[in-house]
């Protein structure tokens, strides 16, 4: 698994996908933070990066895809797919190994915005007073929240061998996940069952974990959420079989 | 025996591919799985690696069962899919590096190095893949195939798009490495068989219309292989 593993970092590295999904990330966020005019950072007058956590997640939608788009459709177009596959390898070690691989560049795309924090934090009046649980669980809630993404995008990646198909449903299976379940439960006429699919949105859970309290019922949802399509994902790549 | 199949069946949808095929393939011997295109050549050498599953029948490479333990038997197989797909974006040495690593190598230098001096990848081995040459995208490929020592090679159209001075190398390669492996090789030219195989299967719509040594097809018929062969895979398309 590892073998894989340690291929795919290096072909994100050798591809410059990981610079620039890294750059973006910093930038848009930054922008976001600091610059863009209505609730930045110094308007506001509160030491704190709820606003690049509010965008973040829908920063990822895009970015997240754009990593885990080419993953196995690209093997798939190219025949690769067969080579690895008659390999001693299971295939549930494969689908984990791109799934690790593509959840090490996301944290690796998280980590340069602790800048941003370590600025916050000086900016504090008095210095350092920040909310420093809160802003840990929203690291932690994001990275979950890009588990997910990855999961549906490495399943939309198994479904064709087109990587702007790919790209596209899975954009668009992470809107619906994160964003479209939220709203629903917004609309006051489901009432109780607008509430209830709000549950099952990703939305309901980052917020919760974004809070600074970190729940044991949401991470279990997050790895239930990703269990589940990396599963999917399983079956899509072993129809083969079938 | 090395190679050993029985009753072996793939039906995609209500297509049948492969249809009740058996046979044994002791060691050491290089095999040629002759057909027309659409055969089925290519269904059966997936279901012996271990890319797909059989519909109904078993086999087993070595003594291991194909099915219930295909990652054993991955571990002893060199398999070259048709078409040969590489990535195109790496380099020859690393390819071979991350094969090796697939494939549970432990020493990987020293097995990195042998396949390149045995396909003769020596002057090449820094260059990416994309940049090849088809001769040696198909060494690479073949190479690849060599990383882990397997007992059994299965190659699937080996010659396939190379030119005249690049198929007299593969069957030469091809041909060493039948000293000391059992190889089975899939292909619709009559003359690759005649050049490398002791035996040869031949293969029409799913079925095997012949199964001998090539000298007691040649003599018992006293044809040539070309004639041999339109002669059994003919017959089965006139019925």
């Amino acid at each position: 698994m590892w073998t894989i593993y340690k291929k795919e970092i290096r072909s994100f590295l050798g591809s410059f996908i990981a610079y620039v999904v890294i750059a973006v990330f910093l930038v848009l966020t930054g922008l976001f933070l600091w610059f863009v005019e209505g609730n930045n950072v110094f308007e506001l007058g509160v030491a704190s990066l709820q606003v690049m956590f509010d965008i973040s997640p829908y920063i990822l939608i895009f970015l997240v895809s754009a990593i885990t788009m080419r993953s196995i459709s690209e093997e798939k177009r190219l025949g690769t797919l067969e080579i690895i596959t008659t390999k001693p390898i299971t295939d549930v070690s494969i689908i984990m190994a791109k799934f690790l691989a593509s959840l090490t560049l996301i944290a690796f795309t998280l980590i340069p915005t602790l800048f941003y924090f370590y600025a916050i934090y000086q900016l504090a009046q008095p210095v350092g007073n920040v909310d420093v649980g809160s802003t840990l669980g929203s690291y932690f809630g994001l990275l979950l929240l890009a588990g997910c993404y990855a999961s549906m995008g490495l399943f939309s990646s198994a479904i064709s061998d087109n990587q702007i198909v790919a790209l596209i449903v899975s954009m668009v299976l992470s809107f619906f996940f994160y964003s479209v379940l939220g709203m629903i439960g917004d609309i006051k006429l489901l009432d109780v069952i607008g509430k209830s699919l709000a549950w099952f949105g990703l939305e309901f859970h980052y917020d919760s974990i974004s809070r600074g309290v970190i729940d044991t019922r949401d991470v279990v949802y997050f790895g239930g959420f990703m269990a589940v399509f990396l599963g999917f994902t399983k079956m899509v790549f072993e129809s083969r079989k079938w | 025996m090395s190679i050993q199949v029985n009753q072996l069946t793939k039906i995609y949808g209500k297509q049948v591919a492969v249809n009740e095929i058996s046979f044994n393939i002791p060691t050491g011997q290089i095999v040629g799985f002759l057909g027309p295109n659409g055969a089925g050549k290519s269904t059966t050498m997936k279901m012996i690696t271990g890319y797909i599953p059989p519909s109904s029948g078993t086999g087993t490479v070595c003594g291991i069962d194909m099915v219930e333990d295909s990652l054993n038997v991955r571990r002893i197989v060199g398999y070259l899919p048709e078409n040969n797909p590489l990535y195109l974006d790496m380099y020859v040495t690393e390819y071979l590096d991350f094969m090796a690593g697939l494939s549970g190598v432990t020493a990987i230098n020293s097995a990195v190095k042998n396949v390149i001096s045995l396909t003769r990848l020596t002057a090449e081995r820094h260059k990416k893949i994309g940049q090849l040459s088809k001769g040696f995208r198909q060494r690479v490929g073949l190479a690849q195939s060599l990383i882990h020592e397997p007992k059994v090679l299965i190659l699937d159209e080996p010659t396939s798009g190379l030119d005249p001075i690049q198929v007299m190398e593969m069957r030469n390669v091809i041909k060493e490495l039948g000293s000391e492996k059992t190889v089975m090789l899939s292909t619709h030219i009559m003359q690759e068989v005649e050049a490398m195989c002791h035996r040869v299967i031949i293969i029409n719509q799913g079925k095997i219309v012949g199964d001998d040594t090539l000298d007691n097809l040649k003599n018992a018929k006293n044809q040539s292989m070309e004639e041999i062969f339109r002669n059994l895979t003919g017959h089965v398309d006139h019925i």
